[in-house]
């Protein structure tokens, strides 16, 4: 069932929070963050902090900093707008400190251009000790939310406002750091994150009928990333797509050329789909249409980078 | 200090730490000079409260550093953090030695406070208007937990521009912390000009009133107010205690005194002897600015 990657996470963090050692911030958006489900079963441990993210960082770095693990979450554009609170009081005090910033992307729709955060991968990502984690799916959502719990360090995960389709099994089993491949195929590498996971997939099926073979990788840890899979995809396919929502600079397709580069593996032409503006109002399918990172694109990009 | 159980009168007590904090300047200006950089003024307007607070009032263990139990220290205004090494040292959470390191590639003492390298200190700090949400956020904890250790935290006058220690400040009235002290460093410059020709901040003590703190005035030179403001601070009522100190920035170095022009600067060699004779007392403060003046003039 499609559901909306807040939601598990809203759900997911219920159970994980019967330990006392877990503790939620607010900025004011628990009923968008999902962190209301905490609230209503451990009130005694959710820290309502107002519309002062600035704050809501820090205070999330001192409960962390004395012994908690600190879940603070708002739109993912504002808690990327803190980023030099994040990077003194998060990251340079190594703050057990999960950064949860749902409604990310252009897929949030209607609510326009100021909502979209399309620039926090790539600023947490330049964060030394900042790990981060994008799921794709509920079960994901679910697992890597249960992982986090006892995860140490510094943690940006980040979430959707709109519903997703189920991709994984029931029995998914969520690896730190090791991408997962969803379909094999030895013509071309589609890999997404988060949202455009389902894109990636789509177009897989998509070119399944003109006898393209797609290989389907869902990179949910952006950072540290799973360089050995994406080096073996780019040596067995002859293209290598990349599909994010989310600016092309800094994010997912910067962090697979960063690796293939080094790497070496030329000869595997490397193409990254992304956004390249600050958005604007819509459905999430138009705005995925028009910016280019819906499934029709990634499979126009594999044919393009096939030479077909 | 925990271990100080024997009993000390209060006139001794005012004087033990008086002595501490000439010791503390004294100290704070040997380490710039050897460093060759750093922020003169602001820790010598905060030496008596950092005397008072780790010689006398805060519950620390140095032989066991992260003694969950411990009272906390946040300073919000990180620049200042030698004169806090200066107490540490003398506390023995690392040996003395090492503060002739300060601000040298590899030492634990670094330019701004880092706690993951230096024993002693709580949070990295630096980037002003920050350290208060970090404060708040280990009282809550603190509240959390029902623990009975306490958070202090200074900040700085000119640091009191920035919005975020609103946010906190805020925060903190609204929630009733009273495990939570503040005390503000009033020195009245900072790195530019005179607090009140960058931004004036006054009347600070309504603003933090009215944000739902409890607030205490001091002359925060005059030991036996600043351990009267501590002391008080103990009986937290309902609501977080601030401690607004007005102090010298300088204090104690009669040309650096509300001189802008030491808000970052090291002294150099001769400077540095010539502070250290007038933290003694060997030399008049009139005697010390005329020295400095024609070393200045010799120097050019």
């Amino acid at each position: 069932m499609a559901k909306a990657t807040r939601e598990s996470f809203g759900e997911a963090l219920v159970r994980v929070g019967e330990d006392p050692k877990h503790v939620v911030l607010d900025g004011d958006l628990m009923k968008s963050n999902m962190t209301y489900l905490f609230k209503e079963q451990h009130p005694e441990r959710f820290v309502e902090v107002g519309i002062a993210e600035s704050n809501m960082v820090g205070v999330a770095a001192g409960l962390a900093l004395a012994g908690k693990v600190a879940w603070a979450s708002s739109f993912s554009c504002f808690l990327a707008g803190r980023l030099e609170t994040i990077r003194m009081s998060v990251g340079y005090n190594e703050a057990n400190v999960r950064l949860c910033g749902t409604h990310a992307g252009i897929g949030i729709g209607d609510d326009g251009a100021s909502q979209m955060a399309l620039e926090d991968v790539a600023a947490m990502r330049a964060l030394p000790n900042m790990d981060v984690i994008q799921p794709c799916d509920d079960v994901e959502t679910q697992r890597a939310v249960e992982y986090l719990a006892d995860h140490v360090g510094p943690v940006f995960l980040r979430l959707t406002r709109q519903k997703l389709d189920d991709m994984n099994p029931e029995d998914y089993r969520f690896e730190f750091g090791k991408a997962v491949t969803l379909r094999d195929g030895s013509d071309v590498a589609l890999i997404g994150t988060g949202a455009t996971v389902q894109e990636a997939l789509k177009a897989a099926d998509e070119l399944a009928g003109e006898s393209v073979s797609a290989r389907v990788l869902n990179v949910h840890t952006i950072k540290p990333i799973d360089a050995e899979t994406l080096v073996k995809a780019a040596r067995e396919c002859r293209a290598v797509i990349t599909v994010e929502d989310h600016n092309v600079l800094g994010g997912l397709g910067s962090a697979v050329a960063e690796v293939l580069a080094a790497a070496g593996t030329d000869g595997t032409r490397l193409t990254v789909l992304g956004v390249r503006d600050y958005g604007q109002s819509g459905t999430s399918e138009e705005l995925y249409e028009e910016y280019g990172i819906s499934a029709s694109h990634v499979a126009k990009a594999a044919r393009e980078a096939l030479g077909g | 200090m925990e271990q100080r159980a024997q009993i000390e009168s209060r006139e001794d007590l005012v004087e033990r730490l008086k002595e501490e904090a000439r010791q503390l300047r004294i100290t704070d200006i040997k380490m710039l000079q050897k460093a060759g950089s750093g922020h003169p003024g602001g820790t010598l307007s905060a030496a008596d409260m950092v005397a008072a607070l780790y010689l006398h009032k805060l519950r620390l263990r140095p032989e066991e550093p992260d003694w969950p139990d411990r009272d906390r220290f946040v300073l919000s205004k990180g620049h200042c953090i030698p004169i806090v090494y200066a107490a540490l040292a003398r506390l023995r959470f690392f040996p003395e030695e090492q503060l002739w390191t300060l601000r040298k590639m590899g030492s634990p003492l670094q330019g701004h406070p880092d706690r993951m390298r230096c024993p002693g200190i709580e949070a990295a700090t630096g980037s002003l208007g920050q350290g208060l949400s970090m404060a708040v956020g280990m009282a809550v904890a603190g509240k959390i937990d029902g623990a009975s250790w306490r958070t202090f935290c200074m900040l700085g006058d000119g640091e009191s521009q920035a919005g975020q220690l609103w946010e906190a400040a805020m925060f903190a009235g609204k929630h009733g912390l009273t495990n939570l002290v503040g005390i503000l460093d009033q020195n009245q410059v900072q790195q530019s000009d005179k607090v009140v020709n960058i931004l004036d901040i006054d009347p600070v003590t309504k603003k933090w009133e009215s944000f739902g703190w409890r607030v205490i005035e001091i002359d925060g030179h005059d030991m036996a107010q600043v351990l009267d403001a501590l002391d008080e601070a103990d009986d937290a009522r309902d609501r977080p205690t601030m401690i607004v100190s007005h102090t010298v920035k300088g204090k104690g170095v009669s040309w650096m005194e509300l001189n802008p022009d030491w808000h970052g600067k090291a002294p150099d060699e001769k400077q540095a002897a010539l502070a250290i004779e007038e933290l003694e007392g060997k030399i008049t403060a009139e005697e010390s600015r005329e020295r400095f003046e024609a070393l200045s003039k010799g120097g050019k």
